[in-house]
Order: structure tokens, then sequence, then C-alpha cells
């Protein structure tokens, strides 16, 4: 209420405060490695440097964030049209059915067909996993969140059946044969030394073509248009004719089959075969990652590449300090998320103030003066 | 000449004390750049009825929320009966004896009247005690200033106006005696604000102080003793009322001549455009909303809907209009019938011809969030001219919504500017641009100044009868009745779904009163 705030230019809002949020996180984590008697300056370099390093260590960081992008721009794209879909984990999962289904079929012929197979399996699960809430949403009013929920505790049970008892490979513990040789998409390091045996593959490319395809989806197409009208104001997309129905379950498929890329980045390329419970939460860390990223493709990608590094950068602190539990590794993680999720506009206040006190005096403007008190 | 003049005000009747209830020096406002209030000095006599006007975005609504507390002054002192007082909050501002009756009704609908009136200041753990008090104190209220409500009534079962008698109890209530209404009557029908007006001056004669937030002249011109006439942020002086004339308001107000008549032609009525027969529409919860409605517009003419709000017309605008099924009946577009059926119905009805000014421009015509330039074409972006297939031409909608600005007169004239930063009256302008400068056969437009300056509203009839004299039919909804007889060749008169009656708008305001109670005035 006091009258010194200023509305934040967009770069503040959108770079100095996820940043800001950010560092407080790290100074957080860092205070608890101090608890614990370590030295967190250390910690914190032993993170980025295994994060960022090396060949080796920044291959595992894209690896990871090629799967957080696509989980993240599925919940972008869905929060665009005004849903909150928090069922990426189970539409990952229950994609992995259709990428492994593919590529096992195809795992004969050459690795293209296995990584276009892949996609189109992925895609097309996800999207179906996807499309259902969203339908019941559009026409039964169930509400999304409880739906996604729930149907990633159906995805969960519905693939340990399939992994168990249908696709499951005879001698091992409920996971899929694995592709054939002929059938592997390469990793990055076959073509550059560089990465080491890092998992990054050629699914970074289709991180970057996603996340060029979400923005040229939501700010050049005229789906696109009609998607964010609806998300912004469902009345006016009613008055414009705009059919609330197909565009939601439009925006949920899409959201799927995004969420769903994350099987062939993880499961046909790196792991080779499908696991149970293979995706480990990167569905969910993706909500962090879209909100993060402000639900627009330039803030996810860097969002995605933070996640991806603390992820990498956690693995290798618990490794070369092993003084430093692995819960503490997760504990880190879980500041970055409790601070740019669920705090995230902890620091508008005061940004408002100090920008306040730096700003000139104010001017009449009658032309963009607005009186809705 | 009228600038900067302060006279002081007539003292009314008997009172005669030299304090004033409300004192304001030097206050000032600002939200970011935008300065809502600047160096605001006002002087509120006690036992008076004080009547704030200016356009939208004037500042009146700001002024009165910082005297109750909504917002801090950035600058300035209030004072309150000689006090110097600093405003923390709206409850501070009820200790010190300022109540507020806003425009729209803070009233807790499944509550009953009592409820509602000790509702946050309960004062006891239990209720029956101050309920019991609260009785007791609304009987005298009642008696006192003709207040008359049934203490136990269900908010929900009472009309507006008994509504608006509620609020104003619940402030009386908490020992109000400066009184702040804003827009009290756009709800109300002429006879409603006639009996409110009665309650005004009578809480007057019994020795509170009201300020009275206003647009309308009339009632200025009706009710008040004094008028403060404010002007982007700016207060440009204090009259008293008998002193002055509409005309000489309305200049203080914008700050140059306005025309308050709207100039038009006769009609020339063609073929019939819009025929719409034995509609009914029952909205989701199932409740009949419009009840057999029946009526024609032609080419070339303006046929124009009054009634109070609530009584249909925006489910009869939103059936017509495609956005809603309606239950029964037809509506016909150059003899066409619209099929209502599957989604997109309103997409269908544009393009037989209907372009649509919707009654709420934020909750329905405009995406706030949103440039300019998407807004200039929501509802037609499927258009070829905004690119071909799925793809949509930015650089096409952006130039079709520059010329659109130009031709408006849309300011700022920047299609990349967020829609919710431009005022009121421009963010109408980009809806009506957006309807009306189509290839179009029938307009339908509800409340088309609601919220707008009376600079706009001056440019916005004028594109309304320009559009008339064209050929086209207009189908006019208004709350506003000097609006509809303004502007229509014919009126209907709506009432609780029904179309009670057809009028000439020549016809007397107690004529066009008795039917939009819902009385037939040829039958009485």
């Amino acid at each position: 209420m006091s009258g010194a705030r200023q509305p934040l230019p967009s770069w503040a809002l959108n770079v100095l405060m996820p940043a800001m949020n950010v560092l407080l996180a790290l100074f957080v984590g860092g205070l608890a490695v101090a608890l614990i008697g370590e030295n967190p300056i250390e910690a914190m370099r032993v993170l980025a440097y295994g994060a960022f390093g090396s060949g080796y260590g920044l291959g595992f960081t894209l690896h990871y964030a090629t799967s957080l992008t696509f989980t993240g721009l599925a919940v972008a794209v869905a929060y665009h049209s005004g849903l909150f879909n928090i069922g990426g984990e189970g539409q990952a999962y229950v994609a992995g059915l259709g990428a492994i289904m593919m590529a096992l079929w195809l795992d004969q012929t050459h690795w293209v067909f296995v990584l276009v197979g892949s996609i189109v399996g992925a895609m097309t699960l996800g999207a179906l996993w996807a499309a259902i809430p969203g339908y019941l949403q559009a026409k039964r009013g169930s509400h999304i969140v409880i739906t996604t929920i729930m149907f990633n505790f159906i995805a969960s049970a519905f693939m340990s059946y399939m992994l168990a008892q249908v696709i499951t490979n005879p001698g091992a513990n409920a996971e899929t044969r694995t592709i054939a040789e002929t059938g592997r998409i390469p990793l990055l390091s076959e073509y550059f030394e560089f990465f080491k045996h890092s998992p990054v593959n050629i699914m970074l490319i289709f991180g970057i073509l996603a996340l060029i395809g979400v923005y040229i989806l939501l700010w050049r197409t005229k789906l696109g248009f009609k998607i964010r009208t609806l998300g912004q104001n469902p009345e006016a997309a009613r008055y414009a004719g705009i059919s609330a129905v197909s565009i939601i379950v439009i925006a949920m498929a899409i959201s799927g089959a995004l969420a769903g890329m994350m099987a062939v980045n993880e499961a046909v390329s790196v792991q080779k075969r499908l696991v149970v419970g293979y995706v480990q939460g990167f569905g969910f860390i993706g909500i962090a990652v879209a909100f993060m990223g402000r639900a627009h493709p330039v803030g996810i990608v860097l969002a995605a590449i933070l996640f991806g590094a603390l992820y990498q950068g956690g693995v290798e602190l618990a490794f070369v300090m092993p003084a430093v539990p692995s819960e503490l590794v997760l504990v880190i993680q879980a500041l970055v998320i409790l601070f740019s999720g669920a705090m995230d506009e902890m620091f508008k206040p005061v940004l408002e103030r100090v920008f306040g006190a730096f700003r000139s005096k104010p001017r009449t403007d009658d032309s963009t003066a607005t009186e809705e008190a | 000449m009228v600038e900067n003049q302060t006279q002081t005000a007539q003292q009314p009747s008997q009172a005669a004390e030299s304090i004033s209830a409300i004192d304001l020096k030097g206050v000032s406002k600002s939200f970011g750049p935008v300065q809502a209030n600047k160096d605001i000095n006002l002087t509120v006599k006690r036992n008076s009825i004080h009547g704030i006007v200016g356009e939208n975005g004037a500042g009146k609504s700001t002024l009165m929320s910082i005297l109750y507390g909504f917002y801090t002054a950035d600058a300035g002192e209030i004072f309150v009966h000689g006090a110097k007082v600093k405003i923390k909050d709206s409850s501070h501002a009820l200790d010190l004896g300022i109540g507020m009756v806003h425009q729209h009704f803070m009233l807790v609908e499944n509550f009953t009247v009592l409820e509602n009136v000790i509702l946050g200041a309960e004062g006891d753990h239990l209720l029956a005690s101050s309920k019991a008090a609260a009785r007791e104190e609304l009987t005298r209220l009642a008696n006192d200033y003709g207040l008359d409500v049934d203490p136990d009534a269900i908010i929900e079962d009472l009309s507006v106006g008994q509504e608006q008698r509620v609020e104003i109890l619940k402030a009386l209530y908490r020992g109000a005696d400066v009184l702040i209404l804003d827009e009290p009557t756009g709800v109300l029908t002429p006879t409603e604000a006639d009996q409110l007006f009665r309650i005004l001056e009578q809480l007057r004669d019994e020795g509170k102080t009201i300020i009275l937030i206003t647009h309308k002249l009339r009632e200025i011109m009706a009710i008040t003793d004094t008028v403060s006439v404010m002007r982007r942020g700016t207060m440009v002086g204090t009259v008293a009322t008998k002193d002055t004339s509409p005309d000489q308001l309305a200049e203080m107000m914008v700050g140059r001549r306005v025309l308050l008549q709207v100039e038009k032609t006769e009609s020339k009525p063609g073929d019939k455009v819009l025929e719409v027969e034995n509609l009914s529409v029952t909205d989701d919860i199932g409740v009949p909303r419009v009840k057999n409605v029946s009526l024609d517009v032609r080419a070339g003419e303006i046929v124009g809907i009054a009634g109070v709000a609530g009584n249909g017309q925006s489910q009869l605008l939103e059936a017509i209009s495609g956005m809603f099924p309606p239950l029964l009946g037809e509506v016909r577009i150059n003899g066409k019938k619209i099929e209502f059926s599957g989604a997109g119905v309103a997409d269908e009805v544009r393009r037989m011809g209907l372009a649509h000014v919707p009654e709420d421009r934020h909750k329905m015509g405009l995406v706030t969030t949103f440039e300019e330039w998407e807004n200039s074409m929501l509802g037609y972006e499927d258009d070829p001219k905004f690119g071909d297939g799925p793809i949509l031409s930015v650089s096409n909608a952006r130039a079709d919504a520059q010329k659109r600005i130009e031709m408006f007169d849309i300011r700022p004239q920047n299609p990349r500017l967020k829609t919710a930063n431009f005022s009121g009256g421009n963010q109408q302008k980009i809806v009506l641009a957006r309807e009306m400068d189509r290839d179009l056969d029938i307009l339908i437009v509800g409340q088309p100044t609601r919220g707008v300056d009376i600079g706009a509203i001056e440019f916005i009839h004028k594109q309304i009868i320009e559009l008339r004299d064209q050929g086209k039919a207009v189908l006019l909804v208004s709350v506003e009745l000097d609006e509809v007889r303004a502007l229509s060749d014919r009126v209907l008169v709506m009432f609780d779904g029904e179309i009670v009656t057809e009028l000439p708008p020549t016809a007397s305001e107690k004529e066009f009163g008795l039917a939009m109670a819902g009385l037939d005035p040829a039958q009485q």
C-alpha cells in the first residue's frame, strides 16, 4: 500500500527475480552444508564443476535438461490454455510404452527408423493419455488437477502390469528386452569426443526444435491464439466462438505428446529398454521448470538447464564430498523448487520498492489513465 | 471560463456549522506513471449532499478510496470534522464515521438482512446477543430514515433497490455519519432512484452528510446541494448546484463544449434483417431468463431495448449472437435461420453478417492481458487476411489493428500496448472498431458507453448513428434510459425476461418508468 512502488519492467520480473530466487536457494542450501560441518563454498564449486566443468558432466546436464525441456514445455502449453497439467509424469511413463514398442518393432532396420518410430509412438500415447483428462474436464467438468494426478497412479499401475506381465523380458525384472545393436540411437559422444560417454543424444536437437515449435504454435498460429485466448479469458473465448471443448482436448494432447518425448530421450536412446518407473520425477520437476521459465520457451530452456545442472552436479557432489549425504543434495534441489516455484514472488514487493525509489517522478498521462479502483 | 473557479457553496438549510465534515488538502496519489489524483482540495459541508462528477478516469473513485482507507495518499492532509487524521484502512474510516456504499454490493447472498448488517461488527462470540441488539437498532434506523427492510429476509430474495438499502443500513449501523455512495443509481429503475433520493434527503435532514459519486448530471441537478467536478486527476471546481447547469458541468468535466443531445435524422427502415421469434432462454441452472420474446430489426433502424439491468437483456444478446443456445424459438438473419447446435455457433453467426459489441468488455469483449492488435482480431482470427491456413500473420494483424486505431482514434496509437493499459473509453473503441468496421448487416450492441467518458460517448453515438444511416440494422441494449431514448428509432422495454411494450423514444419518462417496472403504461 505504499505509494513508492513501481510495476516491474519485464527484465526484472523475468530475469532478475528468478536469478535472485536461485541465489537465495543456493545460499540457504549452503547454510545447510555448513551446518553439517562442510565447506559450503567448496560444495557449490563441486556442484558447478560437476555440472559444467567437463564434457562428460556437461553431457549429463544437457541430457537431463532435454528431458526437462519436454516435460516443462508440456506444462507450459497446457498452462497457456488455462489448465494445470500435473500429469506429465504419467504421460511420459505411458508414452514410454509407445516409444519402446515401436523401437523394439523396428530395431532390426536402422536407428533412423527407430528414432522416427519411437517419437511417433511416444507422442501418440502421451497425447492420448493427456487427452482423456482433457476431455473429462471439457465435457464433464472433472477438474484437471485431480484427474491428471489420478492418471499418474493409473499409469503407474498399468505400466507395472505391462512391464511385469505383457512386454516383459523373461530373464529380467519388470523391464522390456534391450533394443538391438542395429537400432540404437547414437549418443552425441559418438560424433563429438568432447562429451565422453555421457548420455546426451540426438534428442537434444529435438528438444531445441520443440522449444521453437512451441513458440511458433503459441504466438504464430491461429490455434495458439485460440489456446491463449481461452487460457486468459474463457468468457472472451466463448464470445469469439472458440470451442472450449476442442481447444482443451487439443492443448492437452499437445501437452501429453511433449511430455511423451521424454521417453525417447531417456528410455529409448539411453537405457535402450523400458524399466519400471523410468521417469523418476522428471514429469514433476517439469512443473517447476515451466513456472520458473514463465511458461515461455526461452525461460524454459534456461530453467531446464538449471535443474539439469542441479541434478548432475548433485550426483557429483555426493560422489566427491561423501560427508555430504545424498539427501542434502535433494534438499538443495528442493530449495530451488521452493524459492523459484512456490515462493516465486517473494522478492516482488521489495523490488517494486527499490525500483520505485530509483524511478523518476510520476508523470500525468491521461492516455494511459485507468481507474478501476 | 469555469477553469479553477471555486465558489463558496451555499449552506444548506438549517445547520450552519463552521466546521466541515470532510476536508481534503493537497491530496495526491499516483499508480506507477499514472497520477490519479493531483493536489486535490475538497471541502464537504456537514448536513449536505455533495456530488462529485467527472469522467471515467478522472480520479473520483481513487479519491473516495483514499477517504475510505483503501489507498494511502502519497501527499496531502485529510481532516474529518476538523481533526487531522491518517486513515489506515476501511475499519479505521468506519471508526471515524465514514461509511461507503459500493457500486457493486458487498452482501452475502444467502444471509439474512440482519446477518449482513452485523457482519464484521458481530461484537460477541455468540451471535444471539448482537443479533438482538442489531434488530433493535435496525428498527430505530428504519423509523428514523424511512429505510424499511425486513430484517429476516434473505438477501437474494430482495430487489436491487432493497439490497442497496441494506448497504446503507450497514453503514449507518456502524455509526457512519458521512456516507459515500458510488454510482448508486446504475442498477435502479427511475422509480427506485427517486426513492433512494428521498432517503438521501431524509438522511441529510437528520444530520448526515452524503457524498454522491455519479456521472449522471441529471441526478446531480436533482439532489445535490453542492457539486465538485474532477477532470484528469485534478479538481476543476466546486459550485453550488443551484448556480449551475448540466451544460456548464459537462463543459467543466470535459474541458470543452459537449453535445449532450444526439443529432439524427428520421430513419428509413428497409427489409427485416434480424428476426427473433418466440425466443426463450433458460440459464445454466435452469432459471428462465428470456420468455417468449419476438422482435424484428430492419435495415436502417436502431431498435433499443430499455430495462433495468438483470431483466434478461444479457441472455437475449447471448442467444442472438450464438453464444448460448436458446431453449425454444428461432433467430433469423437475412431470412437465414441460425442453427444452434454444436460448438462455434458464435463464429458461424459472425459469418452470417452479425457483429456483436458485448455488454461487458472486460469479461467478454477483450482479453485485457493481450496486446491491442490481438484484441483487434478476436473472434475474426480465422479470417484469411490474418494469414493463410493455420499460420497467423502477425504483420498483417498489426497493420490491420493500426488501421483501425487511426479510424477510431484509439489512443495511445500503439497496437503493441497491453490492452489493460488503455482507458475505458479507448478499450470500448477497440471493441467497436473491431466489430463495426466489417462487412456487417446487423450490429448488436450492449451498454455501448458503460464506463466511457463523455467525449468518447459522443464519438460512439455518432458512429452508431452513422452505421444506421449506411442502411445497417442496429439492436441496442442499454440500462441508460437516456441513451436508449436518444439513439433508438423504436424502443422495446424488457422486464423479467419479457418484452413488456414498445414505446416511441419520445414517450415520457413516467411511461418508461412504469414499463421498466413491469407495468404496461397502456393499461394504467
